[in-house]
């Protein structure tokens, strides 16, 4: 039977196609140089360019999992932001318990304080993102309208509970001894922390890759989005595997939401719904449902916002915007468009 | 001659005639009905939300489109108004300018946001408005060479329609006739002309076309109706009617800035007027509008009783606590999108039938 079977036949994608589908990454590179050029002096070229690279990493956290949730259930959470923020808010409390060990100057009981915080951050956000899509997200599914009205809903809900929980005032969380500071390499001054972020983000990005890429749940997930009525035919259970995406990305939120405030070092009730805007913006850029187009659009956010800051600060959410249209002017379902308009 | 005002599009119900005529003659006779400032305040709010939300469920409930930028739309006429008579010196010329001008730019503004993003999704033009429409608010406040940045601008209105002015010396059931009361007719009579027209809209073959898009564009489409022609001019025309809201309000206050125009807050506070009131019917925008802004300015002082006979609770004191208000407006909102998704008027409007 074996040896009669036909041999599948392999289309070679011509090497124009190949280049056009490779092209968004070049983008990267294209803008940080172009940045060089703009800013002239290579130092503090250096120190924006870390600090892009570290603002698109933590937004690239937060975006992953709106992204995925969006691909394989055709859900768009607009109180995804609620996440970052009671993330944000979680992990301050548990530093301010674990005072000790950020004020040590040990650097390993820094980072374990750090590790800590950011570990009951998802817990408790992932476990919010199950309420939430139990409670909030799942009546509705299938309609868009209702989606975005009623997680928006749940948005102000989450907000103002975070004024009940942790009162109305702005709190500063300031960054553990080890990570304060920075790094001088010849004249350019690097903050730790940004480093760190920049690990972590890359770090996220290629574990994630790696899931999707190699293992089954991944293969379920890039399946899930590609065409889930089949997915579910073959007989797995696609809301189960969208139950465990979504507290996933939950969880990431989280994640993004200490770190953002480690990074801004104040965190109100509002830093949800403000970061939301560059998320989506990174979310449009990237392609709905793309985790890589994510990526992308989150450095390429990340690094324009850093130098238009540095160059014309007035302009610098502008400029986030002219390259949100730029690319949809380009690739009108963003760099790698997964999910076909429907 | 009445149905015909309201281009065929009665109440239906007779609970709900009776709750607008209340409306419509509270505000009518507010001056002399509730005398005090406060009260007339709340009043000329009630009349430009009542124009605002409409415009936006003219978007949400009629072509189906969620925008997080209908602010930004409030805020171009608001400005356009302010810009003209501060610049200009408060003449009547320049406040028509102005809000000409706040106007056209705010149809220019959705004309460019719905053909670049409407081609695609509803999803999309959410997600796009509110990217644009924050960049509008960082960059209004942060010009403020134009804008005054965040503390907006203060003008002058033309005499006739300040408290300075008055019309007759008597008074007429022991309120003065001044500019202020003739400020608020203004606002009034300009809210309900363009509620009638709003109305007529909706009622016109355009608008019977919107709904067909909303409920299934591909069917539409289909039939040979352009779904992105409809969609935008829904866009643009909302827009236009936001702009002039937003100038009334301009007029009104004597005071335009990013707090009272601008904010998500105030979006925020739109999409729950709406959603509440009841969507793809303009009477819905009338009854949210009026029950969420005398719950914004009385609901404080009665969670404020709750709080203080719960303080003894120490959770539900926080939970009642009047700052809190917005949390409950939140659950409502939700238990409105699931259980009541036409909202109050299509409670009532099924009630009969």
């Amino acid at each position: 039977m074996s040896e009669t079977a036909i041999k599948p036949r392999i289309e070679k994608i011509p090497l124009k196609e190949q280049l056009a589908q490779k092209l968004p990454v070049l983008l990267v590179p294209v803008l940080a140089a172009v940045g060089l050029i703009a800013i002239g002096n290579p130092a503090s070229w250096l120190t924006l360019t870390v600090a892009g690279l570290a603002m698109g990493m933590m937004i690239f956290i937060m975006a992953s999992g709106l992204t995925v949730v969006f691909g394989l259930m055709d859900v768009i959470n607009f109180g995804h932001g609620a996440f970052v923020a009671v993330g944000a808010f979680v992990g301050f409390t548990v530093l301010a318990w674990l005072a000790g060990w950020t004020a040590s100057p040990s650097v390993f009981m820094n980072l374990t304080a750090v590790l800590v915080a950011i570990l009951a951050a998802m817990l408790v956000t992932g476990l919010l993102g199950l309420a939430f899509e139990r409670v909030i997200v799942m009546p509705v599914y299938g309609e868009h309208l209702k989606q975005i009205l009623v997680t928006m809903g749940g948005l102000i809900v989450a907000q103002q509970m975070i004024y009940v929980v942790w009162g109305p005032d702005e709190l500063h969380m300031s960054r553990p001894e080890a990570l304060q500071g920075s790094l001088v390499i010849g004249e350019a001054a690097i903050e730790k922390y940004r480093l760190v972020a920049v690990g972590i983000g890359l770090a996220l990005f290629l574990g994630m890759r790696h899931i999707l890429k190699n293992t089954k749940i991944g293969l379920l997930v890039r399946a899930g989005v590609e065409n889930g009525e089949m997915v579910e035919a073959l007989g797995y259970r696609v809301r189960r595997l969208f139950l465990i995406v979504f507290m996933t990305g939950s969880a990431l939120a989280g994640l993004g939401g200490v770190m953002w405030g480690l990074y801004q070092e104040t965190i109100t009730a509002h830093m949800g719904s403000e970061i939301m805007v560059l998320v989506f913006i990174v979310v449009i850029i990237g392609g709905l449902g793309s985790v890589e187009g994510c990526f992308i659009g989150a450095m390429l956010v990340g690094l324009l916002a850093n130098y238009t800051a540095f160059l014309a600060p007035k302009v610098a959410l502008i400029s986030t915007i002219a390259l949100m249209v730029a690319v949809l002017m380009w690739r009108p379902q963003g760099l790698y468009p997964v999910v076909k308009a429907k | 001659m009445l149905t015909r005002l309201l281009s065929g599009d009665t109440p239906r119900s007779g609970l709900l005639t009776a709750l607008l005529l209340i409306v419509l003659i509270s505000l009518a006779f507010a001056p002399f009905l509730f005398p005090g400032t406060k009260s007339l305040e709340t009043a000329a709010r009630i009349c430009i939300f009542i124009v605002l939300v409409a415009s936006y469920d003219l978007l949400l409930g009629y072509a189906g489109i969620v925008s997080f930028a209908h602010t930004m739309f409030f805020g171009i006429g608001a400005y356009g108004t302010a810009l003209a008579l501060s610049t200009t010196g408060p003449s009547y010329g320049a406040l028509v300018w102005g809000t000409a001008a706040g106007a056209g730019v705010a149809a220019l503004f959705a004309l460019a946001i719905g053909l670049f993003s409407l081609r695609v999704k509803a999803i999309f033009f959410a997600m796009v408005t509110l990217a644009v429409a924050s960049a509008f608010a960082v960059l209004v406040s942060q010009m403020s060479w134009l804008t005054g940045g965040e503390d907006g601008l203060n003008y002058k209105i033309p005499r006739e329609l300040t408290p300075a002015f008055k019309l007759i010396k008597a008074k007429v059931f022991d309120v003065s006739i001044n500019g202020k009361i003739l400020a608020y007719y203004l606002v009034f009579f300009a809210a309900v002309i363009l509620f009638l027209v709003m109305l007529r809209i909706v009622n016109s073959p355009f608008g019977r076309t919107l709904k067909a898009v909303r409920d299934n564009a591909f069917r539409a489409e289909a039939i040979g109706y352009r779904v992105v022609w409809y969609r935008t001019t829904a866009t643009v025309l909302s827009a236009v009617m936001a702009a002039l809201a937003g100038s009334l309000l301009a007029i009104w206050l004597r005071y335009t800035g990013p707090a009272t125009t601008l904010s998500m807050e105030i979006m925020i506070d739109i999409l729950l007027m709406v959603v509440i009131g009841g969507m793809g019917t303009l009477y819905g925008a009338v009854l949210g509008a009026t029950l969420f802004i005398l719950a914004q300015t009385y609901l404080h002082y009665l969670m404020g009783v709750a709080a203080e006979a719960t303080s003894a609770v120490p959770v539900v004191s926080t939970l009642v606590a009047p700052e809190r208000w917005l949390l409950w407006l939140g659950v409502l909102f939700i238990l409105s999108v699931y259980f009541f998704p036409t909202g109050i008027v299509g409670r009532l409007r099924a009630g009969r039938a």
